[in-house]
């Protein structure tokens, strides 16, 4: 019954993400021309991920300064352009030595 | 025929550092995936047919806590809206007369950085190119979560506590270059910090789900800043 209730959240989180990527392909034709739409759709996934960082990502850790610090300077060095894989890199070296 | 070769070594090329840097990321979302009850298994295919960081993410948390199915569905909505705009910029760069079908497989591929070098390349953007870019990048993902899952449970706590750490520094490296070019972005990003943070401790509102919490927030902060910042060019805003 459990993993019944789990492949049906599987299933869901499957079907939404695909039909979210799928439906505009299909009836979006040419650029979307309302402004609003246009500005919320671009902040969105900025907005998204800087919610689900803080303050998830120092609450990760048994005492918050460790993640704090790898935070702070994960910025940093993103700030620097520092790929997708550095910045991963550099937060979680951070952690390791400071926990 | 040959042309088409071209574009799937061209793909696999370019799949290749986006394939490592997904399964560093990708591993330490099976970790919070087995915490959520999944099996390796279980891990491998919503990886494998999500391919979504963050929504990926919100759907093991909201497992964790068994949440309500329309948590899920509200969670998927609002954290992958931005492949809504992702798909609408993509279809600008299909040649016209490509087949319906290539034009959904094309939009499944995307994800931010499939996305990414898709909308980098010159000219239209060959559907081959795409699918190998893809599959490789998403091989690799899958497996990660997959051997997340099983190796996190073997290895000691404080690294999979420090391994934790790599889907927090893939999300501060995806929305912080934007930031840097875009001041209203930073300003954006600043409240968001902000307005998390007194959420997760605030009465009444900290006691919702985490993921209800990044659905209402991410509505209220990005409409607010459509609101009174809206963007001026005629740009995507999405690469």
């Amino acid at each position: 019954m459990e993993q019944h209730r789990i492949l049906i959240y599987i299933l869901l989180a499957i079907a939404v993400t695909n039909l979210i990527r799928v439906i505009p392909m299909l009836f979006i034709k040419g650029q979307i021309s309302n402004r609003f739409i246009r500005s919320f759709l671009y902040y969105v996934p900025y907005v998204t991920l800087a919610v689900m960082t803080f303050p998830d990502m120092i609450l990760a850790t048994p005492t918050p300064w460790p993640s704090l610090v790898a935070l702070v300077i994960g910025m940093i060095a993103a700030w620097a352009h520092l790929g997708l894989l550095p910045v991963a890199a550099i937060c979680c070296a951070i952690v390791y030595f400071l926990m | 025929m040959s042309g088409n070769w071209k574009h799937i070594i061209h793909g696999f090329r370019d799949g290749f550092p986006i394939a490592l840097g997904y399964f560093a990321v990708s591993f330490s979302l099976g970790i919070i995936a087995a915490k959520a009850g999944l099996t390796s298994g279980q891990g491998f295919l919503t990886s494998f047919f999500t391919r979504a960081s963050a929504g990926e993410y919100g759907t093991y948390t909201l497992i964790s806590v068994r949440a309500a199915y329309a948590e899920i569905i509200a969670m998927c909505l609002v954290v992958n809206l931005r492949y809504m705009l992702m798909s609408a910029a993509l279809s600008q760069k299909i040649a016209p007369g490509t087949p319906w079908i290539k034009r959904i497989l094309m939009a499944c591929c995307i994800t931010d950085e499939v996305f990414g070098i898709s909308i980098a390349h010159p000219g239209y953007t060959p559907p081959s190119y795409m699918y190998a870019a893809a599959l490789l990048s998403t091989l690799f993902w899958a497996s990660g979560c997959a051997i997340g899952i099983t190796a996190g449970s073997l290895l000691p706590q404080h690294v999979v506590t420090a391994l934790s750490m790599s889907l927090y520094g893939m999300f501060v490296a995806i929305f912080i270059p934007p930031a840097r070019r875009d001041r209203n972005v930073l300003y954006a990003v600043i409240a968001s910090f902000v307005l998390s943070g007194i959420c997760a401790v605030a009465p009444v509102v900290s006691q919702w789900s985490s993921g209800m919490r990044t659905v209402v927030l991410t509505i209220i902060i990005s409409g607010v800043a459509a609101w009174l910042k809206p963007i001026k060019t005629k740009g995507d805003g999405a690469a």
